[in-house]
């Protein structure tokens, strides 16, 4: 845990909806190249959290920020950052499965399109996304058609492939698979682990049991407090805090 | 309290079936009555030969290509605009006095009689603008006219976008401006389109709005250029119903007229509908 390269760090971070002090002084590391999961119940401020490290939450309006989230060694909400660029170094993606109305194609080339890459390189860096998200084999002889041609969990691992296009360093996924089936909730736990060779993964869940599965690191939250963050197996079998203990054992939440 | 249910049930179709079939007698009657009048004015003269003798001889073909470019003008300039100020309206997360005083004028504006946008394009574009009694007034009066269906259309449209695509788009690292020419438009056309069609039908066939600003009674000619004056398929029909001293010939002409204005209405919004089917078709989600 010391020696390690932490991509994100969060300083005192304080949000507020109006008069909702929704998140209060946390302070979370998102270690680089590993699986961190963010778990909770519900309302204790998973989604608000992931959504400052895009900020995503700029667009809610009369939201507070106090505090710093540092990508590397620049806070992101400083005056002088590019929210696009910041967008394109965090990906994400969202519970629901929200492919574009459009092609399977144009989908994963909407973000190069955004940025105004050459074309002659779109087309290599599509097949690369949709081989990095699995998606390859299944679309390769359809990519003109719908996005919504393509089952709940294809549509879910487009949307990765789409945020992988952009070639970001950390991908946020807020309950990625609690609209899905089993089966296809398995291959993107799979595909999590696949992925973070080359990209920092944080993921909110109410699934304990897939946190166990494929987090290295866990936070636990609690009405807007980190409670406790920690090497994922140390939580799991010692929790150090009372309320960490009571919920990954079932008691609320 | 079953038997009362049932004969309320009863009852309550049976009277939907009566309007229903009132609301389709009443077109049936409606068509009937303009196309046995006017359906054998219809022949290739009428339709493409300027009139003759003082309206009573010969065919209307100026007045279907004065109403066709007024239709197209002013179509051409109130969608955009009513797009870009659907867009500015919806971009706005909480109200500014600036576009509740805009919404305001749209609602009032709906509501404002045919005649007055006639009165209003008459001071604005054909005096103060000075582009006289012409195909130019005329379209940007009738354009003014079609503004508050299209706004709302496309406002109503853009708010039925699921938010899921606005936040995918940015989260992606698009910025408002490409997110609303990327995502957005596209998907609220359709029902853009819809709106316009609505919007078509009524400019094509109003005749208070245009009859200071771009209507003449009669022209041999064809509009050159957009500051010529027009003759319009509903204004002509008013001409032939009011004017004149030959009743008996003039008649039947207004309501051949009145035929080809019915057809063209349709025939626009059927490839309207036609655009459309197709955009929603390529587009589903
Ligand atoms: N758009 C919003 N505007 C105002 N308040 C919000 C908004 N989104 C969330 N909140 C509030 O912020 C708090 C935290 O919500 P958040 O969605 O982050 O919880 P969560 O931990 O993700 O819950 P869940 O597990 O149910 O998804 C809640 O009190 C919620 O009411
Ligand atoms: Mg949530």
């Amino acid at each position: 845990m010391v020696n390690k390269s932490a991509h994100i760090i969060t300083e005192d971070l304080n949000l507020w909806f109006g008069d909702n002090h929704v998140l209060k002084d946390v302070n979370i590391p998102v270690y680089d190249r590993n699986v961190t999961a963010l778990i909770g119940p519900s309302g204790c401020g998973k989604s608000t959290l992931l959504r400052c490290f895009n900020r995503m939450n700029d667009l809610i309006p009369e939201t507070r920020i106090t505090g710093k989230v540092m990508l590397y060694e620049e806070n992101i909400y400083s005056s002088r950052v590019d929210v696009t660029n910041v967008r394109t170094k965090v990906g994400m993606v969202f519970q629901k499965p929200n492919p574009f109305p459009k092609s399977i194609y144009k989908n994963v080339s909407y973000g190069l399109n955004v940025r105004g890459i050459a074309r002659s390189r779109i087309e290599e860096i599509v097949e690369k996304s949709l081989h990095d998200a699995w998606l390859w084999e299944e679309v390769k002889d359809r990519l003109h058609e719908s996005a919504f041609s393509l089952s709940g969990g294809q549509q879910q691992r487009l949307c990765i492939a789409r945020a992988l296009a952009n070639d970001p360093e950390i991908i946020l996924l807020d309950e990625p698979t609690s609209a899905l089936d089993p089966q296809s909730t398995a291959r993107i736990e799979e595909l999590c682990l696949a992925l973070k060779d080359q990209v920092t993964i944080l993921i909110v869940t109410h699934n304990i049991a897939q946190a166990g599965r494929i987090s290295d690191y866990t936070a636990f939250m609690y009405l807007g407090e980190m409670v406790e963050f920690g090497k994922t197996k140390q939580m799991f079998t010692v929790p150090k805090d009372k309320r960490t203990e009571a919920y990954l054992s079932g008691v609320f939440g | 309290m079953t038997r009362t249910r049932k004969l309320q049930a009863l009852l309550g179709t049976s009277l939907l079936k009566l309007f229903i079939a009132l609301t389709a007698i009443f077109l049936i009657l409606f068509l009937y009555v303009i196309f046995s009048r006017g359906g054998k004015m219809i022949n290739w003269e009428f339709l493409t030969q300027s009139p003759r003798r003082y309206m009573t001889e010969g065919g209307i073909f100026p007045a279907i290509i004065g109403t066709f470019w007024l239709t197209v003008l002013s179509i051409g300039f109130a969608l955009p605009l009513g797009i870009f100020t659907a867009v500015f309206l919806t971009s706005y997360a909480r109200p500014s006095w600036l576009v509740r005083i805009i919404r305001v004028s749209i609602n009032t504006l709906a509501g404002v009689p045919s005649i007055i946008y006639g009165l209003f394009g008459l001071t604005v574009f054909v005096q103060f603008f000075k582009f006289d009694v012409s195909l130019l007034s005329g379209a940007l009066t009738l354009g003014v006219l079609a503004m508050p269906v299209i706004i709302n259309a496309s406002e109503e449209a853009i708010r039925s976008v699921p938010p899921d695509f606005r936040e995918a788009s940015l989260a992606l690292g698009a910025t408002e401006r490409q997110t609303i020419l990327r995502v957005i438009l596209p998907t609220a056309l359709p029902n853009i389109l819809t709106g316009t069609i609505i919007s078509i039908g009524r400019v094509a066939g109003e005749t208070a709005p245009i009859l200071f600003t771009a209507a003449t009674f009669y022209t041999r000619l064809l509009p050159t250029s957009v500051m010529d004056e027009v003759m319009a398929l509903p204004y002509h029909i008013y001409a032939l119903m009011t004017e004149g001293s030959h009743a008996a010939k003039q008649v039947p002409i207004a309501y051949g007229t009145a035929v080809v204005l019915l057809a063209l209405v349709l025939l626009v919004s059927t490839v309207a509908i036609i655009i459309r089917y197709r955009l929603r078709k390529k587009k589903k989600w």
